[in-house]
């Protein structure tokens, strides 16, 4: 069954296509990860999903309502923590999940059930009765969610759930939206993480300039632009030809000889699998020695170069280098 | 969706009976919660609340203190029962203009993206916000008939006191709309903190609120004597010394009135729109 589903999503501002015609798809129950560079439209793309902003053209229908038509009945399932940490600094956890409640009009003693729920669900009882201003950004963050999950919407909207956070507490809120994927919530994030998409999303849409630019899994987008990448180092000159020979068969496409370092050899190889320990067995038994062997998982960056020939993020030092 | 629910922890995606049976018809219910949830923000703001207090208080002391011994005003008034309705007013407009520092705030830090994307009356966001800060304004002003009585004030007409409030706060109420209004168009705090006192000002001093209109530049008094300001003050002060007030009264109140019937569509359609 289908959650989320838009056709030509279009959204200009002024001269400015913020959406140029946007398709997407999103099978209930799953998560869904919208990838892309800063500006690429995704934030603008969840505004419309969530009845924020109206398109300029298209169509999105939200759990199965036409957002255009009838955003209000659209609002009542669909929660959105959107990318700045929407929290009251100074009421505490606890307090801010009540206030949701009170939105919704639930009574007192709802409204302090589901609070209660959602503080123990988010692991944020110790600090349910300080004050929000207190929390870490991480913490921040799993009670703004916490907050969007108070009226049990049936479709949750992300935007950007880790932007800003310290690595540490990013893995944490993966786990913590990965759990509310396997107990059937539908997500839809939006990330410039290639990696965070990688881990949540069973599938991914990748958008540049409004568009939608490529679909899939995270390993059919991986192998759809190569794929990863390993990188091997030798000791001796002499032995390149011997080492590309050796590593040949184990690799996915040509074997090429780093114009900046003689000694290196790079090649694409099939994502995710381990080709390390075997590649290193058959330099071995060839009787090259190896300085270092290195796997390179694609990022977004790779991503972007390959589909559309730009870098995700505008690389103004470079730009500037090169005048 | 019932196919996927989970067996196990709290259950993510059954709708709530409560959500479902209640189609939040009521917009006095979401008025209500907006309203209360600004106050309660509010009172857990300490300077917000140093300011809404201290500020007027001492507005109340420097002025009797400093201009009441050195100016001449109409006999028959002392300047303590003229300055009180002044300062009264003046507490009205300065607190109107905290209306667009909170709606700032609130778009700067998404709050008003997650009030819109509730299942709630949408007006209700503007409301309650006016709503808590009119309230607001109406506890600065209690203040600041506290503080007066204390050094001097005093009206024989307690009734018309009460009335004089409630007319400053309906003046509030408009001008928090205005406000509210020009949050919207502005966005950011910092500006919004810039720009709302920039009318404030002169609204304020070129009016009856401190000193009599009547010793003002011959070019300023047209304007000085017609404004909302100087009305609302003058029927404040006719009505806590129990001289005929009507005119004034139903000038402010036509002011407060027309203020609202301009910025409330204004301000309700640009928070519709963006």
């Amino acid at each position: 069954m289908v959650a989320v589903q838009t056709y030509g999503l279009k959204k200009h501002y002024g001269d400015t296509k913020a959406l140029d015609g946007l398709d997407l798809e999103v099978q209930r129950g799953s998560v869904f990860g919208l990838l892309g560079p800063n500006g690429a439209g995704k934030t603008t793309a969840v505004k419309v999903m969530t009845t924020l902003a109206r398109p300029t053209a298209g169509t999105a229908i939200v759990d199965g309502i036409n957002v255009s038509e009838n955003p209000k009945a659209v609002r009542s399932r669909i929660g959105l923590t959107g990318q700045y940490a929407a929290v009251e600094e100074r009421l505490t956890g606890q307090e801010n999940l009540e206030l949701v409640g009170r939105y919704f009009h639930y009574s007192k003693a709802s409204q302090k059930a589901r609070a209660a729920e959602l503080l123990e669900m988010f692991d944020l009882v110790d600090a349910a009765s300080r004050p929000a201003k207190t929390y870490s950004g991480g913490m921040r963050r799993r009670l703004d969610i916490a907050m969007s999950l108070v009226a049990r919407p049936s479709i949750l909207f992300l935007d950007e759930p880790t932007t800003g956070l310290d690595p540490r507490s990013r893995i944490a809120m993966w786990d913590f939206i990965a759990k509310l994927g396997d107990e059937g919530t539908t997500v839809l994030l939006t990330t410039q993480y290639l990696e965070e998409a990688d881990v949540l999303a069973e599938k991914i849409a990748v958008i540049d300039s409004g568009l939608k630019i490529a679909e899939g899994t995270s390993d059919q987008l991986k192998d759809q632009i190569g794929g990863d990448r390993v990188r091997v180092s030798i000791v001796k000159r002499e032995n390149i030809a011997k080492a590309r020979e050796a590593i040949a068969s184990l690799t996915m496409g040509v074997v090429e000889q780093d114009p900046e370092s003689p000694l290196t050899l790079s090649a694409p190889i099939r994502a995710g699998e381990r080709v390390v320990p075997e590649m290193i067995r058959a330099l071995d038994a060839a009787g090259v020695d190896v300085a270092d062997v290195e796997v390179r998982r694609p990022t977004l960056d790779d991503v972007f170069l390959t589909l559309t020939g730009h870098q995700a993020e505008p690389q103004e030092s470079v730009e500037e280098a090169r005048l | 969706m019932t196919s996927v629910q989970s067996t196990s922890g709290p259950d993510l995606i059954t709708p709530v009976p409560n959500s479902q049976s209640k189609p939040f018809s009521g917009l006095l219910n979401d008025v209500v919660a907006m309203t209360r949830r600004n106050l309660l923000r509010l009172f857990r703001t300490p300077q917000v609340i140093v300011f809404a207090t201290i500020q007027p208080v001492i507005f109340v002391l420097l002025f009797n203190f400093v201009f009441g011994g050195s100016v001449q005003f109409a006999p028959g008034i002392e300047y303590i029962d003229f300055l009180i309705p002044g300062i009264l007013v003046q507490t009205s407009l300065f607190a109107a203009g905290n209306t667009a520092i909170g709606l700032t705030d609130d778009l700067q830090k998404g709050a008003i993206d997650r009030f819109r994307s509730l299942p709630m009356h949408h007006s209700a966001v503007l409301i309650g916000r006016t709503n808590a800060d009119a309230l607001r304004a109406a506890l600065t002003m209690t203040i600041v008939c506290v503080v007066g009585f204390v050094i001097g004030f005093r009206t024989s007409h307690f009734s018309g006191l009460v009335l004089g409030v409630l007319l400053a706060i309906f003046l509030s109420y408009a001008f928090n709309w205005v406000f509210a209004a020009f949050a919207l168009y502005v966005k950011d705090p910092e500006a919004a903190q810039a720009g709302a006192f920039l009318p404030v000002f002169p609204l304020v001093f070129a009016a009856s609120t401190f000193a009599p209109v009547d010793n003002m530049p011959g070019w300023l008094q047209p304007f000085a004597d017609n404004q909302p300001v100087t009305v609302t003050v003058d029927a404040v002060r006719a009505l806590t010394q129990g001289t005929p007030a009507g005119a004034d009264v139903l000038a402010s109140m036509g002011y407060s009135a027309a203020i609202m019937a301009i910025a409330i569509p204004i301000a309700t359609r640009k928070f519709k729109r963006s």
